[in-house]
């Protein structure tokens, strides 16, 4: 029996469906078999992230209106064997599936493979309910910005409600501008919102390539950010990673101006 | 019946109104329903249809207890009860002024409403609310909306051991911080009206405006 984990964040754009390609492919990496479910019907966007929109024939609703089976709705990714997705209908909306058909979905996945990663929508309406449904545990999403916080602090609130266990992951951290009091800090985000934090990902460029080119960017070594997320996959499955000291890669030079006295 | 009555009967606009005693024995107030409805008050309980409203006074009956005394009021084919009340107990009365506990995080979009004091023992976020009649003490940080002194009292406090709030509002005084006051050090502080506008203050300047008689011992 595997685990089911939602990410979820409230606000939009934080980087859900990033976290959840990444988190899903890192966990790949691994040799773990995972399904990806995107719940966000009307908007869906994991299988762009994943670059596999066009292999989508069945989707979500039509496993929930009984036109296809589970299995034959699964999308396997290009580029690992154990890694698979159910991909959200694009003509639907999210009244078009309740949270029990959704659950039923994710308990029967969880049967087959070691971790189904749930992508929320953003909001807390019914594609939010829908999402949740099944899941064991959510990792919760936010960025630096007060209004980010501010909705990850309502969903934590319903998630306590649902009894669901939440882990933190502070996306999208500009330490230049953490440095200069312009940007929330970690431990200020942490206070308000006092869960554990599973992780934070430093702001990078390449993942916005990576999203444009369906490559998920786990891949890419050279990425922070990628760093970052396999450290964040390595958490999930227990090991003690320390987290990412954000400031060491502008470093060398930088140092090596302030030991002259000029940085 | 030689000994004090337990119970009036009062006729009103709507119909009856049955007096309960509420300090003697509630068998005895039962007996004493019996005797009333089939002796003593014979001509005046027969005839058309009446409503009955019955008042117990400041006694704490039970719902099993209620339900005896509609029961035998209606006996009387032509009683109907209507509602079977109690005042308010004096007890209640004095739990506005009881302190609460509360242990957890008040979240954003998540509000809690109290009638006394209330200690949380917590935070509360932004977007967060917290009304109270009484006064509100926040044993952490205090980020959300407070309302102290919803039912109109002005001499109720917020305090917090780290005040930073969105809104405090006291009876119906709204006070926005940052705009309206702000302090360099926002530890252990607590707001308050004076003159119909909110103060804050350190925790350590409420003794001023009100002290507790404290009896020392020793020397």
């Amino acid at each position: 029996m595997g685990e089911a984990i939602v990410v979820t964040s409230g606000k939009g754009g934080v980087g859900k469906t990033t976290t959840s390609a990444n988190l899903g492919t890192a966990l790949a990496l691994h040799g773990k078999k995972v399904c990806m479910v995107d719940t966000d019907i009307g908007l869906r966007n994991l299988d762009v992230v994943m670059g596999l929109e066009n292999r989508i024939i069945y989707d979500l609703i039509d496993v929930a209106e009984g036109r296809c089976r589970l299995n034959q709705a699964l999308v396997k990714d290009k580029r690992f064997d154990e890694l698979y997705m159910l991909p959200a209908a694009q003509t639907k909306d999210k009244h078009d599936v309740s949270p029990e058909q959704v659950r039923d979905m994710v308990l029967e996945l969880k049967k087959d493979y070691d971790f189904v990663i749930i992508d929320c929508p953003a909001g807390i309406e019914q594609g939010f309910r829908n999402a949740v449904a099944g899941a064991d545990r959510a990792i919760v999403v936010t960025t630096p910005e007060n209004a980010a916080v501010r909705d990850a602090d309502r969903i934590i609130g319903l998630l306590e409600q649902s009894h669901i266990p939440a882990l933190l992951v502070i996306n999208r951290i500009r330490q230049s501008m953490v440095k200069s009091g312009e940007m929330l800090d970690i431990d200020e985000i942490c206070q308000v919102l006092a869960i554990d934090l599973l992780g934070i990902v430093p702001d990078d460029e390449k993942v916005i390539k990576a999203a444009n080119s369906g490559e998920p960017t786990v891949m890419d070594p050279s990425s922070r950010a990628a760093i970052a997320y396999r450290n964040i996959a390595r958490r999930i499955l227990g090991d003690k990673v320390p987290l990412m000291q954000l400031d060491d890669k502008a470093g060398m030079l930088q140092r090596f101006r302030k030991f002259l006295g000029i940085g | 019946m030689t000994e004090k009555q337990h119970i009036t009967i009062k006729g009103v606009k709507e119909g009856l109104v049955f007096l309960l005693d509420d300090k003697c024995e509630f068998s005895q107030l039962l007996d004493e329903l019996h005797y009333k409805l089939d002796t003593s008050h014979q001509q005046l309980l027969t005839g058309p249809l009446v409503h009955v409203h019955v008042k117990l006074g400041q006694r704490q009956a039970s719902e099993e207890q209620k339900e005896q005394i509609v029961n035998t009021i209606r006996k009387r084919g032509n009683l109907l009860v209507q509602s079977v009340e109690a005042e308010p107990a004096v007890g209640e009365a004095a739990a506005k002024d009881e302190l609460k506990m509360l242990t957890g995080i008040i979240r954003s979009g998540q509000t809690i409403e109290h009638t006394g004091h209330l200690l949380l023992m917590g935070d509360l976020n932004p977007g967060g609310t917290l009304l109270c009649t009484g006064d509100i003490y926040v044993l952490g940080s205090l980020r959300g909306m407070a309302h102290a002194g919803i039912g109109g009292r002005t001499d109720v406090i917020i305090a917090a051991s780290q005040l930073k709030p969105t809104q405090l509002r006291i009876a119906d005084v709204i006070s926005r911080p940052p705009d309206e006051w702000i302090t360099g050090d926002t530890l252990m502080e607590f707001a308050f009206l004076q003159d119909g506008q909110m103060k804050i203050d350190k925790l350590s300047g409420l003794f001023r405006i009100r002290r507790d008689p404290i009896v020392f011992k020793g020397v």
